[in-house]
């Protein structure tokens, strides 16, 4: 049918669609040797003037990687990773600090000012308070290529008592909570990705909310990989005492290159009772060309653990980039009444392949979870949602709601949902739905007859499509969610 | 191996255990026996076969397998093609007038899935047959029945239908003892034929079943299944059917009622393999003591598969705190022009309705039986032939 | 023949699962400027047919004639392009978006049309304003703007959506297609009076409809009989009276 052939036409057109985020910054480097072994780890180490107890829990967990074997359950296709054929240290040589704003390297005042960082950048980082208006201002942390650079704000929030900075000052500054809480929700050995970044992990954030705190302000990390042949390994970590709150975002880019650059992060969340931690991201690494040549390979641990009772861990993501994704953000529901939440968006598009999805393990009482999953496919691209539901003979009561839907835009793509629900109590009930479908020539056809383009209908529709998800995301990331939907699949919402 | 069964001494007994001692050791060279760590077993683990798979059972005589064929309802009607023991029982068997034995064929090995490898190594005997075009050969029974200790049977059947014609087939599934029966069926469905296969898997307690059904289903051409999954210390249902020309249409639906420490589970690919198909499968499973349900039902469009229509409800319903449900749907998608969709729900009995029902006098129990009745019959009414709908219903509350 | 609106011996077909079905046999209709001309016929005799192929459905093959507008070969266009042309189609039975706003959709199409039409855009203030007052004139709530598009809209709603599209896009013709069917008489007045305000020397209408009801409302300069993909027949508004009282058949027979 020949509107199938526009259709298709019109998303071939978007694959080739540049992105917008490809520039290189100019900055020096000073970058580890190629290689990983036992030395590469003590380097890290080192060079992040880190005690001795982070090294052997470094050591540790390298130990525990050099036994382990990749997985490969996912459905995802990629040359073999040559680990030893990466970077796995880069800063930039001029001395990064947050206290001013002159230590920062011009350039990287740049890379901000491309980035589009959505925020009042410039001013935000120059320590500038926003002018009085209605909007919450936000605080950045921006890592460079695993190294933090700048992180704004630490004194307003010092002052409510929120520690907010580099993990690397955190393991020096704050080392009992570090000590106690690293690695209690991913152990060093919970998988291969998550040991490979216990063992070199760079930089990342690091959060704590003391009790009844209400975080004033949004959380902001921006991750971007700049070094060629750098991994790129950020640990996150954020500790929400009782009755306390916080909004964090983390946004990513990279620049374009023909070679795959890796990236493994391991995020930490931790809410205690009647706390709330809402994590927020808009993932946009470098997907490749539309040949598929280069892009970021992300294999990603993510998992909070709701350990309070009536505590509620939310995850919010949009996967538009890298060329492979591997990511199942979850929550361990132990504490009773406490709520988990994953609401997902994955684009894929020419030869990018995504498994995402995630876990809802309730082990308490009365314990609440929703997936809402949205997957859209164009281009020779591949995505997989594959989420596991279990609840254990505890959770009495407990209650999962899952929504699953995938679009299918062109006829060389794959959609594919690969959900796992088991159950141990009676008392628990679990829904799930899964739906796929392609976009409607109706629609379209509505959409265009109103004058839209087809560009413009096919971004409407889908940015429609994914509305119960982008409606999660703070105000600041909504608006940019919907910018990065338009590129991936160039439509505009206007 | 004890010397019960080469006791007999007869060459035949004696190939017999060769041949499976070489079978064994080239299972087990091969893949072995999965642990729960391969995926396609990761909910039904199999350590309770190891001990039994390889014995040969001796024949059952008629009047034991007509014992053993009365423990449940069967058509009384149509005809009845009896194995006992892994050996047709020929003197109660016969076939429809029109429908004609041929000879067994060389199969597709189906080399990742263990049921069929395990028959592939061990295999005998069983009933191949063909339905010629547009004939109705009406209803068959085909019984497979057990007695005994620690044995195990490996039947290869072939089932081809071809252009327009038409067959029911009852598939009764029951013994006695501790025995494995490992039956392979391959099923063609040619141009416009139909088979209505509507399975009663009963086997005894201490037994294992794992069956493994292949079909192909041509243009035009419909295989509606059903099963009762309702026996077996671990029973696996395993269908593979492809839709291999358009307009073809699949059901793999079923029941499964699971007691005891018993483990059901039906586990399908349902695999669309050409334009403007349709596949629906409703799948319900009641657990009740320390039961386990397994349900993993897969659906796979090719590129191809244009304007597929495909379909898939599991529901699990929990009636002890000590039983488990694992359900696994799965879409694996590369056509974007087709309308694909599962849902799965996994719960109690609703404490509304149970409270409605006792307000009215109903008894508790009663009303719980009346409960659990509901949520089956909706599945239980895809069965489109009355009389064995019937009949599975008797199995079901016996 | 106008310079606005000319059809000259239209012919279009349909796949009909792998076998093409003809529906359009040879249309030949002319709208002049301003002028409301309305279309009578029996089921299956092609008038949703040529609503979707002047509007641009691509499910639809042209096989034959042409079609002007404005002296532009509208075939050639894509819906977008007819649409900031001035093409507007009041559809039977409005699609749902599910998930898109309503006045996000609105506003969008809107500045698609006057960019189109090399016209400013509307900022968000002024757009609320603009289709604030026309949810006013036409007794719409203000919370239908913020459903998503036509999802749960009942019939009567639909239609209404349909005619706040109209008066915001401003078209210099609109397509009814059976705008009328299965609405009460206070919708049917709206759609009617829709399209009345819109009546001016530069804007123009075909009016689809099975019943003379409509007319009743919008008065048509011509009515044209479609039969079997031909226009039978056409004449002054008394045609529709004769319609409504005696039928299609001795149009039928005068035609046969």
């Amino acid at each position: 049918m020949p509107a199938v052939t526009e259709t298709r036409e019109a998303v071939e057109k978007l694959a080739k669609s540049s992105y917008e985020w490809g520039f290189e910054t100019d900055i020096e480097m000073d970058i580890a040797p190629k290689g990983l072994n036992e030395d590469t780890v003590r380097l890290i180490s080192e060079r992040k003037r880190e005690p001795a107890w982070m090294l052997e829990w470094r050591l540790k967990a390298f130990r525990s990687w050099l036994e382990m074997k990749e997985p490969d359950w996912a459905k995802l296709k990629h040359p073999p990773i040559d680990y030893q054929d990466a970077h796995y240290f880069a800063q930039p040589k001029k001395k990064p600090g947050p206290k001013s704003l002159d230590e920062v390297d011009p350039e990287l005042l740049r890379t901000y000012a491309k980035l589009g960082i959505p925020l009042h950048e410039q001013a935000l980082l120059a320590g500038v308070e926003p002018a009085e208006g209605e909007r919450l201002p936000v605080a950045v942390d921006a890592v460079f290529d695993s190294v933090s650079v700048a992180t704004t704000f630490r004194k307003t929030l010092e002052e409510a008592g929120v520690i907010f900075c580099p993990i690397s000052d955190a393991i020096r500054e704050h080392p009992d909570l570090v000590k106690q809480y690293l690695g209690s929700v991913v152990p060093v050995a919970d998988n291969f990705f998550a040991a490979l970044n216990s063992a070199v992990f760079t930089d990342g954030s690091f959060v704590y909310v003391p009790k009844g705190v209400r975080c004033p302000m949004e959380l902001s990390t921006y991750f971007r990989i700049n070094a060629r042949n750098t991994g790129q390994f950020e640990r996150t970590l954020i500790i929400v005492e009782e009755r306390a709150s916080v909004s964090y975002l983390e946004g990513c880019t990279a620049p374009q290159r023909d070679e795959n650059q890796l990236h493994a992060a391991v995020v930490e969340l931790i809410a205690m009772d009647d706390a709330s931690i809402k994590y927020s991201t808009v993932q946009n690494w470098y997907p490749g060309d539309d040949e598929g040549r280069g892009g970021i390979y992300n294999f990603v641990t993510k998992r909070g653990i709701c350990r309070g009772a009536r505590s509620k861990i939310s995850w919010t993501q949009v996967e538009t980039g890298s060329a492979i994704t591997w990511k199942y953000p979850s929550c361990v529901l132990a504490g009773e009444g406490s709520i988990g939440e994953f609401y997902s968006v994955a684009v894929t598009n020419n030869h990018q392949q995504a498994d995402t999805g995630t876990k809802m393990i309730h082990l308490a009482p009365n314990t609440r979870s929703t997936i809402i999953a949205k997957t859209i496919s164009a281009g020779h691209s591949d995505s997989t949602y594959r989420g596991l539901v279990r609840m254990q003979p505890k959770a009495r009561n407990a209650r999962n709601f899952t929504q699953c839907d995938s679009l299918l835009i062109g006829d060389q793509c794959g959609a594919h949902t690969v959900p796992y629900i088991e159950s141990r109590n009676m008392t628990a009930r679990v829904e799930h739905e899964a739906t796929t479908s392609k976009i409607s020539e109706d629609q379209l056809f509505y959409c265009r007859s109103r004058g839209l383009s087809q560009e413009d209908a096919v971004g409407l529709i889908v940015n429609g499509f994914c509305r119960e998800v982008l409606k999660e995301l703070p105000m600041e990331f909504a608006v940019e969610a919907q910018k990065l939907l338009q590129i991936s699949l160039e439509g505009s919402v206007g | 191996m004890s010397g019960q069964s080469v006791a007999g001494q007869t060459s035949a007994a004696l190939d017999a255990f060769v041949e499976r001692a070489a079978a064994r050791s080239t299972v087990l060279a091969g893949t072995g026996i999965p642990t729960r760590r391969v995926e396609a077993w990761r909910y039904t683990p199999l350590r309770s076969i190891t001990e039994i798979v390889w014995k040969e059972a001796a024949p059952l005589d008629a009047a034991s397998a007509k014992n053993l064929l009365d423990k449940i309802a069967y058509p009384a009607n149509g005809h009845l093609f009896i194995f006992g023991n892994g050996r047709e029982v020929t003197s109660l068997s016969s076939l429809p007038e029109n429908v004609l034995r041929t000879d067994a064929e060389a199969v597709d090995p189906l080399e990742d899935r263990f049921s069929a490898v395990l028959n592939g190594a061990l295999g005998r005997d069983g009933l191949s047959i063909r339905v010629p075009k547009n004939v109705d050969a009406g209803l068959l029974t085909l019984a497979t029945l057990h007695q005994g200790s620690a044995i195990s049977t490996h039947l290869r059947h072939r089932i081809v239908l071809e252009e327009g014609a038409s067959l029911t087939l009852f598939d009764a599934n029951v013994g006695e003892g501790e025995y494995l029966s490992n039956p392979r069926f391959d099923i063609i469905l040619a141009e416009g034929a139909r088979l209505r296969h509507v399975k009663h898997q009963s086997e005894a307690e201490n037994a294992a079943h794992l069956a493994i059904i292949n079909v192909e289903v041509q243009g035009n051409a419909e295989y509606d299944s059903f099963t009762l999954n309702g026996g077996g210390a671990v029973a696996r249902h395993e269908v593979v059917t492809t839709l291999a020309a358009p307009h073809a249409l699949v059901h793999v639906n079923g029941v499964q009622v699971v007691n005891g420490t018993r483990l059901n589970d039906l586990t399908s690919m349902i695999h669309h393999a050409a334009p403007d198909c349709n596949s629906r499968q409703t799948v319900k499973t009641v657990l009740s003591d320390t039961a386990q349900g397994v349900f993993q039902g897969k659906i796979l469009v090719d590129r191809v598969a244009q304007k597929t229509d495909g379909y898939q409800m599991n529901q699990a319903l929990l009636l002890s705190e000590k039983a488990q449900i694992n359900s696994k749907p799965e879409l694996e998608i590369y056509a974007d022009d087709v309308k694909c969709s599962h849902g799965a729900t996994v719960g109690a009995l609703d404490d509304e309705q149970l409270f409605y029902l006792r307000s009215r006098g109903v008894p508790e129990a009663e009303a719980r039986d009346i409960l659990v009745t509901a949520f089956l019959t909706d599945a239980l009414e895809l069965v489109a032939d009355e009389a064995l709908r019937e009949l599975l219903l008797k199995g079901l509350f016996s | 023949m106008s310079d606005f609106l000319n059809i000259c011996g239209l012919q279009a077909r349909i796949d009909a699962d792998g076998t093409p079905k003809d529906i359009l046999k040879g249309i030949d209709l002319d709208i002049p400027r301003g002028e409301v001309h309305a279309i009578m016929g029996p089921n299956g005799s092609g008038k949703s047919t040529l609503s979707y192929v002047l509007s641009g459905r691509e499910d639809y093959e042209v096989t034959g004639g042409s079609a002007t507008f404005k002296g532009q070969d509208l075939l050639a266009l894509d819906p977008e392009e007819r649409a900031a042309l001035g093409v507007f189609l009041a559809f039977q039975s409005p699609v749902e978006l599910p998930g898109v706003n309503n006045a996000n959709f609105l506003r969008t199409a809107v500045n698609a049309v006057r960019r189109a039409r090399g016209e400013d855009e509307l900022d968000a203030i002024s757009f609320l304003k603009t289709v604030r007052a026309e949810t006013k004139h036409l007794s719409m709530s203000d919370e239908m703007l913020k459903r998503a598009v036509n999802v749960g809209f009942s019939g009567g709603e639909k239609k209404r959506n349909e005619v706040l599209q109209m008066r915001l896009l401003q078209p210099s013709l609109a397509i009814l297609d059976e705008t009328d069917s299965g609405l009460d008489i206070d919708a049917l007045r709206i759609v009617a009076e829709g399209v009345n305000s819109l009546r001016s020397p530069d804007f123009s209408a075909l009016v689809i409809t099975h019943h003379q009801r409509l007319l009743d409302y919008i008065v048509p300069d011509r009515v044209h009989v479609m039969a079997k993909g031909r226009i039978i027949h056409s004449g002054g508004p008394e045609v529709a009276k004769i319609l409504e009282k005696q039928g299609y058949t001795q149009f039928l027979e005068a035609a046969a």
